[in-house]
């Protein structure tokens, strides 16, 4: 029986459960922020390295884009432009050398889009970096074509000369390191605008700003401590785009920002291991990648204590 | 402060807590408006947290506004009155608009007077302590904050669980909602008084008013009052503007610093928080002997004019609503509670309860459901130091045994987990789901 009708017509009423109020965050409005900070460092490399490096995008983005497509069909899923995808295509692209050859650019990206991501099961499911597993895999099955690094050449040249790593070399301008002015690949090269890129991601509350610091201050100490220069270590190589962009990813690193900093710090002390024992100039791709591995035993133990819990050790809780 | 709790929270390793949904606190400056009565209430038997109240009356009995209809039985129950005085037209089953139970509903059809039972004055201060309970009791109160859990028993703890803090709790951080708010600026006498009365009760050595910072008209009204009673034991605690503040487990470490034990109460820290609505309702009972029939609603959203109106127990939604302009178009949800915690109602003709400090008309909000992608805000927000996206995983694998371990049972469903998330993942629904998993595992053994 009704009292009184407000406003004669009603439509129907829906029904849901609280809370009745979701924010604003979406997974493709972080994915696009993501890009948007990637696009500084991309720019950079393009600004330094001439526009093969945009062939090398296209021919990453391209294949990425396709290989979801193609893998969620197979999977009886839903195909989504979630961002995800041009996040680990832009990433991908810049672990590459300069002037690699664009079919080495397509295997790479679809190995880290089919085997590194679709495989577990998709977005939110992968053990490790899609697009360092890209890059791991192209960088053992090709190794002649990541030898081969040329110095940045005068804008829009397409030719360069080959030369050697800083970090092959050992030695390099600090400032040139800083801006970018080096040979390396393609996002190795420029910590100024990883930097502003990285500065973007934090200030949206994107990633934790100790992950960045914790990595490369372990980077930075333990090189010292092993008699190395520790500015040098920090501004050569890929340790800046791997601190900011890759050390960050929501789903390959810790939940808690404790175990995020445990993350930072076992790969920044990978990543000078690597450099100077192992037979090879970098290490950050591995280094990250061996943390990925680690991150579900990180996960398992390093817990926010929950409210009003009497004991003390997390790990322990039965 | 210790050295490590320093450094942690230099690093912001204790992640910071809550939401921060829009406020839509449209209502704030609204007066609070006794209107017209409603012709007909529909009654529940349950209007508080226990067992349904035990009915006094039958069909075509001639009632009172404020005559026992109900009453409790139980321990933990709570008797209810009639807010009207009219006919008992019918006594039936309904669908409860808060549990969705079956319930039994007293419906009556107004004579149009409001004649009250006679109510009595009396000086509370004249009053034993076990005087003041029974007054309580017999007046129906529950705790108006939302869980409606009966009050006379919250002013009775064990004789080895001594209460030194009372905390009254205005802190009403879910967007939308101001009728604490309002009768905080109204009647602060009523909540002083209230206050001084459960002080007095528990033999508290301290109180506190709490009310978030963004409601500084409340805070200014009651200071001001405060400082002209000269209340030396009773404090103004300004909380920082963030849901779920008014939870009583945060509210409880945002004012003194400790938290409740797991499975344990307020009172096992010395602590009883109770709702400003609620205190100024036991004033109510005490010193005006009046039963409790009616209390502040925020009626909001997409109506015409949102207003907060003080409302008898038992008027239906669309009564309210059409006081306030009706629907505007676009509101398709209606709500009893805020937007974070309500719930959706079936009909605009459901009755509103003890407990509903909110009728709230909205868009609805249809999200599609997508994988999570481990972000982790869920745990950055969740005030209770959880990890709401395990509970995700769990549940949907099916691995009950896990939920337990990640403290389960320590979350209040006050959906900060759900708000933020950005794969849209319900995850109050998971952890109701899981919730009642383990509930079952506990009963089965």
């Amino acid at each position: 029986m009704k009292s009184e009708s407000p406003t004669g017509h009603q439509p129907p009423l829906v029904l849901s459960s609280a809370p009745h109020l979701k924010g604003r965050t979406s997974i493709e409005r972080d994915m696009y922020i993501v890009t948007g900070a990637l696009l500084l460092p991309f720019f950079g490399a393009v600004y330094f390295f001439g526009l093969y490096v945009l062939l090398m995008l296209v021919t990453a983005l391209i294949t990425a884009v396709f290989s979801e497509y193609i893998c969620k069909m197979m999977r009886k899923k839903v195909f989504r432009m979630d961002g995800s995808a041009v996040v680990t295509a832009i990433l991908f692209t810049l672990t590459l050398p300069p002037r690699t050859p664009l079919w080495i650019v397509a295997v790479g990206a679809f190995f880290a889009i089919a085997i590194g991501k679709e495989v577990f099961g998709g977005l939110g499911q992968n053990i490790f970096n899609p697009a360092l597993a890209g890059r791991a895999v192209v960088g053992v099955s090709f190794p002649v074509h990541f030898t081969e690094y040329i110095a940045p050449t005068a804008p829009w040249l397409v030719d360069g000369v080959t030369t050697a790593t800083p970090l092959a070399v050992g030695a390099a301008p600090y400032w040139n390191l800083f801006i970018g002015n080096v040979a390396g690949s393609l996002g190795e090269t420029s910590a100024l605008l990883i930097l502003i890129g990285g500065i973007i991601l934090i200030a949206t509350g994107l990633i934790k700003w100790q992950v960045p610091l914790f990595f490369i201050g372990s980077v930075a100490l333990l090189s010292l401590l092993l008699g190395q220069d520790p500015l040098f270590h920090i501004l050569a190589g890929g340790l800046m785009l791997g601190a900011f962009f890759m050390a960050t990813d929501y789903v390959t690193t810790p939940l808690t920002t404790k175990g995020k900093i445990i993350f930072a710090i076992g790969a920044g002390i990978l990543v000078v291991l690597i450099r100077l024992f192992a037979h090879m100039p970098e290490g950050v791709a591995y280094a990250i990648l061996l943390m990925n591995a680690v991150t579900p035993l990180i996960d398992r133990y390093i817990r926010p204590r929950p409210y009003g819990y009497q004991g003390r050790k997390m790990g322990a809780i039965r | 402060m210790t050295m490590k709790t320093r450094i942690c929270d230099l690093l912001k390793m204790k992640d910071t807590v809550g939401v921060h949904p829009p406020q839509q606190k449209m209502t704030a400056g609204a007066v609070i408006e006794s209107t017209q009565l409603p012709d007909i209430v529909t009654l529940m038997m349950k209007q508080h947290s226990g067992a349904p109240a035990k009915l006094l009356v039958k069909q075509g009995d001639v009632v009172k506004t404020g005559q026992l209809i109900a009453e409790a039985t139980a321990f933990i129950s709570a008797p209810v009155h009639a807010t009207l005085s009219g006919e008992v037209k019918r006594i039936s089953s309904v669908v409860h608009p808060l549990t969705g139970e079956l319930t039994t509903a007293v419906t009556i059809v107004s004579d149009g007077a409001d004649d009250w039972v006679e109510t009595v004055m009396v000086d509370p201060d004249g009053l034993s302590r076990e005087e003041i309970i029974a007054r309580v009791q017999r007046a129906g109160v529950v705790g108006l904050g939302g869980g409606g859990f009966p009050t006379y028993i919250k002013l009775q703890p064990p004789a080895d669980k001594p209460i030194h803090t009372v905390i009254a709790n205005g802190a009403e951080c879910e967007p939308y909602i101001t009728a604490d708010t309002r009768l905080m600026i109204e009647n602060p006498e009523r909540v002083v008084a209230g206050l001084q009365i459960v002080m007095r009760v528990m033999k508290a050595e301290q109180a506190y008013i709490a009310i978030e910072e963004n409601k500084p008209e409340a805070i200014a009204r009651l200071r001001a009052y405060l400082a002209q009673l000269d209340l030396p034991h009773v404090h103004l605690f300004v909380l920082k503007a963030c849901y779920p503040m008014g939870e009583a487990a945060v509210l409880i470490r945002e004012v003194l610093g400790v938290e409740v034990p797991e499975g344990g109460r307020a009172r096992d820290v010395g602590v009883l928080v109770q709702n400003v609505g609620t205190i100024a309702a036991i004033y109510d009972a005490v010193a005006c002997g009046k039963p409790l029939v009616e209390r502040v609603m925020t009626i909001t959203g997409m109506v015409a004019k949102p207003k907060n109106l003080l409302v008898r127990f038992g008027t239906t939604a669309s009564h309210l609503i059409a006081l306030c302009g009706g629907v505007k178009p676009g509101g398709d949800e209606l709500l009893f509670g805020g937007p974070m915690l309500g719930i959706a109602q079936l009909s605009y003709d459901s009755p509103v309860t003890k407990s509903v400090n909110c009728v709230l008309v909205k868009q609805s909000i249809m999200k599609e459901e997508r994988n999570c992608v481990r972000c982790a805000r869920c745990i950055t927000v969740c005030p209770m130091g959880l990890m709401p996206l395990m509970f995700y995983n769990y549940v949907r694998k099916t691995i009950y045994d896990r939920l337990a371990e990640y403290r389960l049972e320590t979350c209040m469903e006050c959906g900060s987990c759900a708000y933020v998330c950005p794969a849209k993942i319900p995850l109050v629904s998971y952890i109701r789901i899981g919730k009642d998993e383990l509930w079952k595992q506990t009963t089965d053994k």
